[in-house]
């Protein structure tokens, strides 16, 4: 409420048009009694009743139907089959023989940084004894520090190589025909490793990193099921894909970050040897 | 397929993909509105409509059983759109010659005379007046009047808190009003009517 007259305000009054509830029913006891804010409702209801008799064009009840049969297509375009939900994609055999090596691991170490972390070095001699160094616990903790370590490392090292692919492509020169065979290999092998850290990071609850893995991931798919000669057209829609989703910076943000990760790690790690 | 959207996206989590047509059949139609009127462009609006479920399709593990699907269906879709427009350059829609008839659409509306005053002059000012909005204000203020969907809801969708949302429906009207008051005339009785010049 605004105003010397205890008027509500522009918003008030555009919300309680709306129905939006305002909590103490100030706006509706006021609207009730006032005359003046009674003829602001009704001009905006009639300003706005133009826009309702806005159309657009509309689509048949068979159009359901032809947009699941499109998004089938693309999904068995993409993918051996339709992705399954949740845990189940990681029990099919290819994603078993594929995660065995790496995606428990992926785990620990992608998100190491938040789910867990080194115990802190000794702050003084009188509140803890230092272990020593052969000790068992000590042993424990390096050897998790050199994995996490190691697989930080994998994990960046992935991102870099998706950038160089992008990056690859975005700067090739596009008169004629463009041969991205090279290219379309080095894609086809990024895919694999991608969606297992995009879904490893998706169980972790890390929804934007897997955000951005999911778009690199379709724009990987799609470079390498593309034509190995592409016409300039395709190319273009190809390259207009990647910069309009930003794609190069986002990989370049998430790559940085796990690097900082990793560097993190490796402070702590000779913080705590010290 | 009977059955509420959630006890189908369960089914579709289940591993039944099939399932998913019926959410593709239920909601398409509604998305491919929405799209059409946050890009402005048929054609592109189809895209978002199959891009929209494609997602959904691919992300259904992580949408909550609690939440409403067609609510997270328009978060996609809007979301969907704002790439796309941030993709291609936007097309603004052809002004109509003065001369040219009113599109298709509306002569189904000859049997009532109000509906008949909505020339295709009106129809291209509002079509420009929703151009003219930013992609946010657009996308809030179409999720509000013409999807029915709360402050709240919409937030969500948008990724604004709700004093953002609420300012930026507030916004959108605002713009929405100023473009299209010149469109209408007071009458003797005080309520606004459609200009002559809009009039067919």
């Amino acid at each position: 409420m605004t105003g010397h007259s205890q008027h509500p305000g522009d918003e008030d009054l555009v919300l309680f048009f709306y129905g939006e509830p305002d909590g103490s029913g100030t706006v509706a006891r006021h609207v009730e009694s006032c005359e003046a804010c009674q003829a602001s409702l009704r001009a905006l209801e009639q300003t706005l009743e133009v826009v309702d008799h806005h159309r657009v064009p509309d689509r048949d009840a068979a159009y359901g139907g032809e947009v699941w049969a499109r998004v089938q297509a693309r999904l068995e375009r993409t993918a051996p089959g339709p992705r399954l939900p949740d845990w189940r994609a990681w029990f099919t055999p290819r994603q078993l023989v594929l995660a065995g090596g790496v995606a428990v691991l992926l785990v620990a170490a992608f998100f190491a940084g938040r789910y867990t972390s080194l115990p802190p070095a000794p702050q003084s001699a009188s509140r803890s004894t230092p272990a020593s160094p052969g000790g068992p616990f000590n042993a424990a903790t390096r050897a998790q520090v050199v994995r996490d370590r190691v697989l930080l490392v994998a994990v960046g090292d992935h991102l870099e190589r998706s950038q160089m692919v992008l990056i690859e492509l975005m700067n090739r020169p596009s008169d004629g025909p463009i041969d991205i065979s090279a290219t379309q290999q080095w894609a086809r092998d990024l895919v694999p490793n991608n969606r297992l850290i995009r879904e490893t990071a998706d169980q972790a609850g890390e929804h934007v990193v897997a955000d951005v893995l999911d778009a690199l991931e379709r724009t990987l798919i799609e470079i390498a099921n593309s034509p190995s000669e592409l016409t300039q057209t395709e190319f273009e829609h190809v390259r207009q894909r990647i910069d309009g989703e930003g794609l190069v910076f986002k990989i370049r943000v998430l790559d940085s970050q796990v690097r900082e990760r990793e560097q993190t790690r490796v402070r702590a790690a000779v913080q705590t040897r010290s | 397929m009977d059955g509420s959207d959630a006890a189908v996206v369960a089914q579709v989590r289940a591993g039944d993909s099939e399932a998913f047509r019926v959410l593709v059949d239920r909601h398409a139609r509604t998305i491919f509105r929405l799209a059409c009127r946050m890009i402005g462009n048929e054609q592109d609006a189809d895209d978002v409509v199959q891009e929209t479920f494609l997602r959904a399709y691919r992300q259904i593990g992580r949408f909550e059983s609690r939440a409403n699907f067609g609510t997270w269906l328009y978060r996609i879709a809007v979301n969907c759109s704002l790439d796309l427009l941030r993709q291609r350059p936007r097309r603004v829609e052809e002004q109509p010659r003065e001369d040219q008839e009113e599109p298709a659409a509306d002569c189904e509306a000859s049997a009532s005379p109000e509906r008949m005053t909505f020339s295709a002059e009106v129809q291209a000012k509002v079509s420009a007046a929703l151009c003219d909005l930013s992609d946010a204000e657009r996308a809030a203020f179409l999720l509000r009047h013409f999807e029915g969907q709360s402050i709240e809801e919409i937030g969500r969708a948008l990724g604004l808190r709700t004093s953002a949302t609420k300012h930026t429906v507030f916004r959108a009207v605002q713009k929405m009003r100023r473009a299209l008051e010149p469109v209408l005339v007071s009458s003797a009785d005080g309520r606004p009517r459609l200009s002559a010049s809009a009039r067919p």
